[in-house]
């Protein structure tokens, strides 16, 4: 399933428009930035609580396909600014991680 | 292929360009061809290195020989130093402060993944005088 489909199946707001084309390959949870460095594998979903410009840099470089910031988190300015010249498209949504997991499991099976 | 030489000046006060050195180091092996998960690894250790040089260490600089059978990395700062470096080899130590924890770094990982992605890693520090850390990734 490609990233735009999945930010529709999940009504997901979307903040920043990056590559909607790229395959989403599973999910990994998690707020502190080098467990998802060391962990998230290449395009899966990020999602995260953290809103800081860091963010950007390492969706970028682990090479995760989005970010959805849970519980209606909204980007700081400078991470919005930032997410231009990042692959990864940025989603917010009110529902929690556990919730947002589980529905990308159901629509994707890993 | 000759040897391919790229230097980095990494600024210690500024969060928000942290990691535009790897992200520069990214674009270049892409546009060299290199396979994505070299990339990767490369990215992630780098990233890593740098953003360990501004939490820890006011900045330094980073020099990476890119040959034809491996990639090399030497990152040096004249920082406080690490009195324990196996200590800080370990997964989950960090001396991290409570502001940049607040951001999300000081997990502990910094280094073991540093560790994990690259086949060879020397940290060689002198406290009160600074720390270098040399990396290489080997290409078949
Ligand atoms: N360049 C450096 N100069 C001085 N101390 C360093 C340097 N790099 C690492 N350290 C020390 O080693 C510890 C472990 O580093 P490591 O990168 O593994 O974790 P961290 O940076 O604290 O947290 P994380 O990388 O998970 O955000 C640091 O907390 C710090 O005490
Ligand atoms: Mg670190």
């Amino acid at each position: 399933m490609t990233v735009r489909m999945l930010a529709e199946k999940l009504d997901l707001e979307c903040i920043s428009n990056g590559d909607g084309n790229r395959e989403v390959t599973g999910c990994y949870v998690g707020d502190l930035l080098s467990r998802v460095m060391g962990s998230a594998k290449e395009g899966n979903v990020w999602i995260t609580i953290m809103s800081n410009v860091n963010v950007a840099a390492v969706a970028s470089l682990a090479d995760v396909s989005c970010i959805i910031l849970a519980e209606g988190v909204k980007p700081d300015a400078d991470l919005e600014a930032k997410l231009e010249i990042v692959d990864a498209a940025l989603y917010t949504t009110p529902m929690a991680s556990y919730e947002i997991a589980w529905k990308i499991h159901e629509l994707i099976g890993v | 292929m000759d040897s391919l030489h790229l230097h980095f000046d990494i600024d210690g006060s500024d969060f928000t360009s942290a990691g535009e050195a790897a992200s520069e180091l990214k674009r270049v092996l892409r546009q060299l061809g290199f396979p994505p998960e070299i990339i990767r690894r490369c990215a992630i250790s780098m990233y890593e290195g740098e953003i360990n040089m501004v939490i820890h260490a006011n900045g330094g600089t980073v020099d990476v020989y890119i040959d034809s059978d491996e990639i090399i990395f030497e990152l040096i700062d004249s920082g406080p130093g690490i009195a324990d470096v196996e200590l800080a080899m370990q997964e989950g130590y960090s001396t991290a402060s409570q502001e940049v924890r607040d951001l999300g770094f000081g997990a502990g990982m910094g280094l073991p993944n540093m560790k994990r992605y690259t086949d060879q890693i020397i940290v060689d520090s002198i406290v009160g005088v600074g720390t270098a850390v040399f990396m290489s990734i080997k290409l078949e």
